[in-house]
C-alpha cells in the first residue's frame, strides 16, 4: 500500500447523518440587515462568473467580462465579481474584455469535465490556456483513477498540472482542484480527494464541474471546509474552496458564506479562500442587494442578462 | 421393629454450594399434619449478602450466553426434575398435605412450567422488541435486556409449582436470582437446589436460601446491589419491603392473588428486563 | 463590518397572547383555586410572565373527581376510534398553533426558540398524532385482547421540556383510555396552561385532561391522592424515591424517568466531526437541561487531544444569548435555584483538581446564565464524574480501551442513556451490548422519536415512554 493510500485511508471516517444534520441545522440560521447587506457584497465579490458551453463565442464571453466588472450598472458602489471562467480557447477573449480590471481569469482545463484524455494532452491543455494570459486554473481530477485505487497516479497528476501553471517569471497560475464530489458518491471520499489534492499543492478545492448532478450541496461544502481548516492545523498552508454548481440564489450563497464562517472560520471569508462557481446566483444577489437599498423588491428586467 | 431413620439437616444452596447458615441456626420443617420431616437452615442476613454476591458474579456469564444455550440448560433441568418426579411428588404430598395423585399432578405441572418458560429463552426479544419506524434515517431497535440481580420471595403455600413459576422466569431472560423459599415448606426447594447444583445451570445463577422473608427480606431490599424485588411471597412484609426498596429505585412485583395452574402471561419476565433501545444512523 | 456578524433575529412575541394571571384547568374550566396565587418569570430577563394558581390539596381532589367522573362515564366507554379523532384533533391544533407554543415555551423556560420551534414543538405533535393511531389498535399492544385502561393517571412533570414531558406522559395516557391530572413544574406552566385552552378548541370532553399548576406540595397531594390509579413522573432521583416510597402497597401502577449521567464514548476511529457535534449537542443542548445529557465525556486517550481541540475550536462558535434570538444555540438556565446548583457543583470540579475551560462569551447582565463549560482531567472519583449537574457543563475523562470504557460508562448508580463514536460495526455493537442504559446512541446522541421507547435502568428509573412500551404503562396487563 502506497504512502499517500496510508494516510488517506487513516482520515477519520465521515457519518452522513450527522454531517448533514450539521449543514441543515446551519441552514437555519437567521441573517438580517447590515449582515445581509455585508454576506451579499462578500458574495458578489467571490462569484467566479461561469461560462461553460459549447456555444460559448466571443460575443457571449466580453458582456459576461463586463458583467464581471461591474455587475450592476445602475449602481457604481456594487462591487465587482472575482473572475470570470471559461474554456481555454476563450481565455484571451475575456483577457483582453477585463484588461486591467480587478476581476481574474479563470480557465477550466484538463480535458474539462471528463478528464479523460492523456496526461500530455491534459498537460498542454493547462499550459495553452496559462499562455493565454489565465489567472487561475480550473483542473479536474481522474476520478476514474481515484475510485480505482490508483491514487498515486491521481496525485502525481495534480503535481504535473501545477507545475504546467508555472509562467515563465517564476509565477504560477493559481490551482483550483474540482474533484467532481457528484461522482465520489460518498463523504469519505470527498474528505480523501480534498486532502490528496491539498497534498499535491492544490490553491483551492472545488466542488464540482457543474456538468454533473449533484454539483455542490452544502454538506459537501461543509465538509470540504473541514478539509481546509485541519489541514492548515495539520500542514500550515491555507487552502481555498469553491462550490461550483446548483447555487442559484442569495438565501443558499448566505448559508454558504454562514458554513465558511463558523466551520473554516473568518480567515476563509474573503474571496482570495472562498469562491462560488456560478452564473444565476449573480443576478439573484444582485436583485436582493437592490432590494436592501431601495426598500422594494427588485425584478428580473432590472438586472442584465449576461 | 422399624427402622430408626437417619435425619437429614439440609443446607442452603449459594454460588453452587451448599453451605450451612453462617448464624448456625436451623428449623424443623414439618409437614402438614405438624410432624418432622427435616431440619433446614434458617438463613440471615450474611447468608442473604453472600447470595447476592454469588448472583452478582454469575449474572456477567450467565446473561452473555446465549438466549439458546439458556433454553438448552433450563430444559436440562427440566429433564432432571422429571428425573426426581417421586421424590418430589413425596415432598409436595407431604408438605402441602396432598394426595399422591394430587400431588403428582402439581410435579407434573411444574415441569411442565419449567419446559415452558425454557422455551421463552430464545423468544421473548422477538415478542417484546421492536424495530421502531422513526421519523428520520435512523435504525431503531429495541430489545429486553436481564436487569440483574432479583430477590424472590417464594410463595409460602405453593413449594414446588409456585416456586419454579417465580425462579424460572427470572432466570431465563439472563438474569440471576436470590430466592427466599416458603418457611414453611422448603423441602421442594432444597430438592430443587440439589436438581440445580448436578445441573448444567452455573452455580450462583440461582441461589437458594431457606428462611424467614421477614428477616433476610429487609436486607435484599436495601441492599445496593440487588436491582429488583419479586415480592410474590412476601405477605405482610411486603409493603415495608416495597418501601425499603424505594431507596434503591428497585423494580419491584407486588403481591398479588395467583392461580398457579392457570398459564403464565409474559409480564413475570417483563418486569425483570430493561428495554434497552438502540439509534444508528442510516448512511452511506 | 471587519467580519461577519449576526444581527439580533429575535422572534417575535406577538403570536402569544398571555393573560396576567391563570386558575387551575378542571373538569373542562378554568377554575380559580383555593391556593396562593406565585408568579411565572422569563428566566432570561427576570420579567413576570404572569401568575398562577397553587392548587391546594382540596384543589387536587376537584380535579381526581373531574378525572375519575370522565374515565366513568365518558372516556373509557368511548370507542377506541373515537378517542383517536380526539388526539389526532390536539395534534393538528398543536401543529397550527406551533408558532406561539415554540414562542411561549421559550419565553417561560429560557431554552433557544431555535430548539422549542424545531425540536420541541414538532415532536409534541408528532406525539399526539402516533398514539392517537393507538387509540383503537390496543388489541395489538401484545397485552393480550382488549386491554383495560387504569383509570386516572397522576402525572407529574418536569421544566426541562414542559411541553414535550406533557405529551410523553398525555397522549399515551389518553390513547389507552385513562383520564388525567397533570400537573407542570412550577417554573414552567405556561405551555400546559396553553394546552388546557387546546384541549377546549378541541372540544375534548370535559375532565378528561385536568391541569393543576403549583410546586412541590401539589404533586405530593397528587402522587399521593387515594383516587389515581397511576402515578407518572418525570424529575429528579431524590423526589423518584419519595414517591416510589409513597405508592408502595397501594395498587397505583408507578413508572418514573429520572437523573442520568449518561457517558458518551468517542474511539479513537470516530467520525470525529461528527463526534463532536455529538458532544456538543449532548451537554449543551436545551442548556444541558436534560436527563439523558451525555455529561461525562470518555475519549480514547490516543486522541484525547485532538478531541479537545476541536471541541474547543466549536464551543467558541456557540451563541449563547436571547433564547428568542432565532439565532441562539444556548439559552437561559431555568432558575436562580438550579443556577445555583449548576455554580455550586462546578465548584467542586475546581475544588477537586479539575481544569475548567468556557470559550470567551458575553453573558447578558440580567437572568440566569452559565457559560458552556467543560472540565478536563476529571476523573471517576469526583463529583462531576458522578452528580448530574443538568446544566451546560460537561466532564471529561480518558480511556484506553473498549473494556475501560465499558466500565467507566457502567460504573454509576444511574442508567439512562449512553453515546459510543466509532466507524467500526462490530465495536458499536458490542458496546451497545454491554453499555447498562435504556438508549444507546451510537454515532448520534439526543435524538427523540415517539416510535422510540425511552427510559432507564436502575437508578435512572422504571417502565418506557414511547412506542408500543409506552403504552403499556397505562394499560392493565402491562408490566408496571
Amino acid at each position: 500500500m502506497s504512502e499517500l493510500r496510508r494516510v488517506l485511508e487513516g482520515l477519520p471516517g465521515v457519518d452522513q447523518v450527522g454531517l448533514e444534520g450539521r449543514a441543515a441545522a446551519l441552514s437555519t440560521r437567521s441573517i438580517k440587515a447590515a449582515s445581509k447587506a455585508y454576506a451579499i457584497d462578500l458574495a458578489i465579490r467571490m462569484v467566479d462568473l461561469t461560462t461553460l458551453e459549447g456555444a460559448d463565442t466571443p460575443g457571449k464571453v466580453r458582456s459576461l467580462a463586463a458583467k464581471a466588472v461591474r455587475p450592476d450598472p445602475s449602481d457604481p458602489g456594487c462591487p465587482s465579481a472575482a473572475a470570470v471562467c471559461v474554456y481555454p480557447d476563450m481565455v484571451k477573449i475575456a483577457k483582453d474584455a477585463l484588461g486591467d480590471a480587478p476581476v481574474n481569469v479563470a480557465s477550466v482545463a484538463t480535458a474539462f469535465p471528463s478528464g479523460r484524455s492523456s496526461l500530455a494532452i491534459k498537460l498542454a491543455d493547462t499550459r495553452d490556456a496559462v499562455a493565454a494570459g489565465a489567472d487561475e486554473i480550473d483542473m479536474v481530477i481522474d476520478r476514474g483513477a481515484f475510485l480505482a485505487g490508483d491514487l498515486d497516479r491521481v496525485h502525481d497528476e495534480i503535481v504535473a498540472v501545477k507545475d504546467a501553471c508555472a509562467r515563465p517569471d517564476g509565477t504560477h497560475a493559481h490551482l483550483k482542484v474540482i474533484l467532481e464530489t457528484g461522482e465520489l458518491a460518498t463523504y469519505d471520499n470527498v474528505r480523501r480527494a480534498s486532502w490528496l489534492a491539498m497534498l499535491a499543492g492544490g490553491d483551492f478545492i472545488k466542488t464540482s464541474t457543474g456538468k454533473i448532478q449533484p454539483a455542490a450541496t452544502l454538506p459537501v461544502t461543509l465538509l470540504m471546509l473541514q478539509a481546509v481548516r485541519d489541514f492548515r492545523d495539520a500542514h500550515g498552508r491555507q487552502v481555498g474552496v469553491k462550490p461550483a454548481g446548483g447555487i442559484r440564489t442569495s438565501k443558499d450563497a448566505i448559508k454558504y458564506l454562514v458554513v465558511v464562517n463558523e466551520v473554516a472560520g473568518p480567515d476563509w471569508l474573503d474571496p482570495d479562500w472562498f469562491r462560488f462557481g456560478a452564473s444565476s446566483l449573480l443576478n439573484d444577489l444582485l436583485m436582493q442587494r437592490q432590494k436592501l437599498t431601495t426598500g422594494h423588491y427588485s425584478g428580473p428586467d432590472h438586472v442584465t442578462i449576461d | 421393629m422399624s427402622r430408626v431413620d437417619v435425619r437429614k439437616t439440609y443446607k442452603l444452596y449459594v454460588g453452587g454450594a451448599f453451605p450451612r447458615s453462617e448464624s448456625g441456626r436451623t428449623y424443623e420443617a414439618l409437614d402438614a399434619k405438624g410432624a418432622f420431616l427435616a431440619n433446614a437452615s434458617q438463613a440471615s442476613r450474611k447468608d442473604g449478602r453472600d447470595a447476592v454476591v454469588a448472583a452478582r458474579k454469575a449474572f456477567g456469564g450467565w446473561s452473555a450466553r446465549t438466549p439458546y444455550n439458556r433454553g438448552q440448560i433450563l430444559y436440562r433441568v427440566a429433564e432432571m426434575l422429571e428425573g426426581r418426579r417421586e421424590q418430589f411428588t413425596s415432598e409436595v404430598a407431604a408438605t402441602e398435605g396432598l394426595t399422591r395423585t394430587q400431588a403428582g399432578r402439581v410435579v407434573d405441572a411444574a415441569v411442565d412450567r419449567w419446559v415452558w418458560y425454557a422455551g421463552w429463552a430464545d423468544k421473548l426479544a422477538q415478542v417484546v422488541g421492536n424495530a421502531n419506524p422513526v421519523s428520520g434515517p435512523y435504525f431503531n431497535l429495541s430489545s429486553p435486556e436481564p436487569t440483574g440481580v432479583v430477590a424472590v420471595a417464594a410463595p409460602q403455600d405453593s413449594s414446588l409449582l409456585g416456586l419454579v413459576s417465580v425462579i424460572a422466569p427470572v432466570v431465563v431472560t439472563g438474569n440471576t436470582a436470590v430466592v427466599v423459599t416458603s418457611f414453611g415448606r422448603p423441602l421442594p426447594a432444597i430438592t430443587l437446589s440439589e436438581v440445580l447444583a448436578t445441573s448444567d445451570l452455573p452455580g450462583g445463577v440461582v441461589n437458594v436460601l431457606t428462611g424467614d422473608v421477614a428477616e433476610v427480606g429487609p436486607w435484599l431490599a436495601t441492599h445496593r446491589d440487588v436491582d429488583a424485588l419479586d415480592l410474590t411471597g412476601a405477605g405482610d412484609a411486603a409493603t415495608d419491603l416495597e418501601r425499603d426498596a424505594a431507596e434503591g429505585l428497585k423494580r419491584v412485583r407486588r403481591p398479588r392473588s395467583e392461580d398457579w395452574t392457570a398459564q403464565p402471561g409474559l409480564d413475570r419476565m417483563t418486569t425483570f428486563t430493561e428495554t434497552k433501545t438502540v439509534w444508528h444512523p442510516i448512511g452511506v | 463590518m471587519s467580519f461577519f456578524e449576526y444581527a439580533p433575529a429575535p422572534e417575535s412575541r406577538g403570536v402569544v397572547d398571555l393573560r396576567s394571571s391563570y386558575g387551575l384547568f378542571v373538569d373542562g374550566e378554568f377554575t380559580e383555586g383555593d391556593g396562593p396565587m406565585f408568579k411565572t418569570i422569563s428566566p432570561a430577563t427576570e420579567e413576570v410572565l404572569a401568575e398562577v394558581t397553587a392548587a391546594s390539596a382540596a384543589d387536587v381532589d376537584r380535579a381526581v373527581a373531574a378525572a375519575r367522573r370522565a374515565h366513568s362515564r365518558v372516556w373509557s366507554r368511548m370507542a377506541g376510534s373515537e378517542r383517536a379523532k380526539y388526539l389526532y384533533r390536539i395534534a393538528r391544533i398543536i401543529a397550527e398553533r406551533s408558532r406561539e407554543l415554540a414562542v411561549l415555551e421559550t419565553l417561560d423556560n429560557g431554552k433557544p426558540i431555535r430548539e422549542s420551534r424545531d425540536v420541541d414543538v414538532p415532536l409534541v405533535s408528532q406525539w399526539f398524532f402516533y398514539y392517537a393511531g393507538w387509540a383503537d389498535k390496543l388489541d395489538h399492544a401484545g397485552l393480550g385482547p382488549d386491554p383495560r385502561s387504569l383509570g386516572v393517571a397522576a402525572q407529574v412533570i418536569p421544566w426541562n421540556f414542559p411541553l414535550m414531558m406533557l405529551a410523553w406522559k398525555v397522549a399515551p395516557a389518553l390513547a389507552a383510555g385513562n383520564t388525567v391530572v397533570l400537573k407542570p413544574a412550577e417554573t414552567t406552566p405556561l405551555t400546559a396552561l396553553l394546552f388546557a385552552e387546546i384541549c377546549q378548541q378541541a372540544d375534548l370532553p370535559p375532565g378528561v385532561v385536568n391541569i393543576v399548576t403549583g410546586a412541590g406540595e401539589t404533586g405530593r397531594a397528587l402522587v399521593e391522592h387515594d383516587g389515581v390509579d397511576k402515578v407518572a413522573f418525570t424529575g429528579s432521583t431524590p423526589v423518584g424515591r419519595q414517591i416510589a416510597r409513597a405508592v408502595a402497597g397501594t395498587d397505583k401502577r408507578l413508572t418514573l424517568e429520572l437523573g442520568g449521567k449518561a457517558a458518551n464514548i468517542v474511539f479513537d476511529d470516530a467520525p470525529l466531526d461528527q463526534a463532536i457535534e455529538g458532544i456538543v449537542s449532548g451537554i449543551f443542548f436545551n442548556q444541558g437541561h436534560v436527563c439523558c445529557a451525555g455529561s461525562r465525556l470518555l475519549v480514547q486517550e490516543n486522541v484525547y487531544d485532538e478531541v479537545i481541540g476541536k471541541l474547543k475550536d466549536r464551543m467558541a462558535t456557540l451563541r449563547v444569548g436571547d433564547p428568542l434570538d432565532k439565532n441562539t444555540d444556548v439559552g437561559a438556565i431555568n432558575s436562580a435555584e438550579q443556577l445555583a446548583r449548576i455554580t455550586e457543583l462546578a465548584a467542586t470540579g475546581d475544588a477537586e483538581g479539575a481544569e475548567r475551560w468556557s470559550p470567551p462569551c458575553e453573558l447578558p447582565s440580567d437572568g440566569f446564565w452559565y457559560a458552556p463549560t467543560i472540565f478536563t482531567g476529571v476523573s471517576q472519583a469526583h463529583r462531576i464524574a458522578r452528580e448530574e449537574i443538568f446544566g451546560p457543563v460537561l466532564s471529561v475523562l480518558t480511556f484506553r480501551t473498549p473494556d475501560e470504557a465499558v466500565a467507566k460508562a457502567n460504573n454509576t448508580p444511574y442508567g439512562l442513556s449512553a453515546g459510543v463514536w466509532t466507524d467500526k460495526g462490530s465495536r458499536i455493537l458490542a458496546m451497545a451490548s454491554r453499555l447498562r442504559a435504556g438508549v444507546v446512541w451510537a454515532n448520534t446522541f439526543n435524538k427523540f422519536d415517539p416510535a422510540s421507547p425511552f427510559g432507564g435502568y436502575s437508578e435512572s428509573g422504571y417502565g418506557r415512554e414511547g412506542g408500543k412500551h409506552g403504552l403499556a404503562a397505562y394499560l392493565q396487563g402491562g408490566t408496571r
